[in-house]
């Protein structure tokens, strides 16, 4: 089995949004279908659109992108943001997306995640969950509202009941580290894992090589993400993984049929 | 319309059980020529079969056999029309799974589908990914491709190779399984072709070329 390297893109109206700068000649590097397509070529091995638009057009263009890239790309594609209901998984795994990623509504009304689950699936249901440490270091909440509100609920108690409900994978963003590019949390990320038996993709500090490595081993993560790193063209994911294989990381190799 | 006349569509059932249209985009940019079917009177001007399936054993036979396609889908099997069964569109072809105890397969490939048992902390359930396929035998599907090569899965079940088929390939995830079979006009794969980049677009080419050839020459 294979350790993933996923990227993630932000969409507001449809377009890629935070100067994804990795081309070097002038194509549209705000355009999901683009940037959908030089991610493929690169080799990643998923994608995930996360949706930040608050507009309900803006919505509507969200359900175009998933469609728009589902038609040109042959990878597993999870969108997320502003997901609320059953209504809202069907429209967006019907325009294309494979998986679906929830995150403050599933806080709001855990029900959503046993309902999508029963609906569609677990293997379309991702719980994304915010996390920061605790200020006495005995653990880390869980946030919503872009880390702006604590909810109090623990990280792994969170987790497990994610799992009980029916998620099929969780993608861990720990708040501390996101941004920061001084690693993923090793800590939060391995004791996540370890508490669920669901494949875990870890996110948020990504800056080296050796972030990817340490979270994919000593963090026992299945995958792991990254935005900035990968648009800003200072790592490539096909970089990534060669480098993670020459380590002795299973990665997916590039292949070419002969 | 006779075979005479020209190449057949391939049927893609849409049985309201699979994910039809990324796999109908998937096959006609392989290049084979598909015709989406959600009930048996739309067989009629088709050869083959491409069987779809998404979620559990006993929520996609119950709808297959609701949409009228069992009785059909054997004869045409038995008669030698092509068949290519997907994910849980391949466990289908099986006499039944451990997801759903009592729960009828469509019986084309004599054996039972079986559940991962999760390791904590190691082994997650499902088996969600991408992983090595080896090939065991002279699968159609799999003529000349370059192994090991990496397809994507997602699945909680899976057919063990104790199940005896004339070829197909291996995958391992905690045990060794079928990842893809082919027995006589029978084929399928556990992995998604239509998510699986190159190496699906090269097996659904496989599927064109060398199981559909004869009916649908490129």
């Amino acid at each position: 089995m294979t350790k993933r390297i996923i990227p993630c893109l932000d969409v507001q109206n449809g377009r890629v949004v935070k100067n994804v700068r990795f081309f070097e000649d002038h194509r549209d590097a705000g355009d999901p279908l683009t940037l959908a397509q030089a991610y493929e070529q690169q080799q990643a091995d998923e994608l995930v659109f996360y949706d930040i638009t608050a507009t309900h057009e803006g919505r509507k263009l969200m359900l175009d992108v998933a469609a728009r890239v589902a038609e040109a790309v042959m990878m597993p594609l999870t969108v997320g943001g502003g997901v609320e209901s059953v209504a809202d998984f069907r429209q967006l795994l019907l325009a294309g997306a494979d998986k679906i990623s929830v995150n403050s509504s599933a806080v709001r009304r855990p029900q959503l995640i046993r309902e999508a689950s029963d609906h569609f699936g677990a293997q379309c249901v991702v719980l994304s969950i915010d996390a920061k440490r605790r200020p006495d270091g005995s653990g880390w909440n869980v946030f919503v509202g872009g880390g702006r509100i604590d909810t109090g609920l623990d990280l792994l108690a969170w987790a497990q009941e994610g799992e009980r409900l029916g998620a099929g994978e969780l993608c861990l963003n720990v708040m501390d580290a996101d941004g920061t590019r001084a690693g993923f949390d090793l800590q939060a990320t391995r004791a996540v894992s370890d508490a669920v038996n669901l494949p875990v993709i870890a996110s948020g500090g990504a800056g080296r090589v050796q972030d990817f490595y340490d979270v994919l081993t000593e963090g026992h993560a299945d995958a792991a993400l990254a935005a900035s790193v990968f648009h800003f063209g200072e790592l490539t994911v096909n970089g990534v993984k060669a480098e993670l294989k020459q380590r002795g990381l299973n990665v997916r190799p590039a292949w070419s049929d002969v | 319309m006779t075979p005479q006349d020209g190449p057949l569509p391939v049927a893609l059932l849409d049985y309201g059980g699979g994910n039809v249209h990324s796999c109908h985009k998937a096959l006609v940019r392989a290049g084979i020529d598909t015709r989406v079917v959600s009930s048996p009177h739309e067989l009629g001007g088709t050869r083959g079969f491409v069987v779809p399936g998404q979620g559990h054993f006993r929520q996609v036979m119950e709808a297959f056999d609701a949409s009228g396609f069992r009785a059909p889908i054997l004869a045409a099997a038995a008669s030698g029309e092509p068949v290519f069964g997907i994910c849980v569109g391949m466990q289908m072809l099986l006499d039944g799974s451990e997801e759903a105890p009592g729960v009828q397969g469509l019986g084309l490939i004599p054996g039972q589908v079986l559940r991962f048992t999760p390791a904590p902390g190691a082994q997650k359930v499902p088996h969600m990914g991408w992983n090595s396929v080896d090939k065991v035998g002279d699968s159609a599907l799999l003529r000349n491709l370059f192994c090991p090569a990496y397809a994507y899965f997602v699945h909680s079940y899976y057919v063990p190779i104790t199940v005896d088929v004339e070829a197909g390939a291996i995958t391992e995830y905690g045990v060794p399984f079928w990842s893809v079979i082919s027995q006589g006009n029978v084929h399928a794969t556990q992995f998604h072709p239509e998510k699986s980049g190159e190496v699906g677009m090269a097996v659904l080419r496989r599927f064109r070329e060398q199981v559909l050839g004869a009916v649908q020459p490129a």
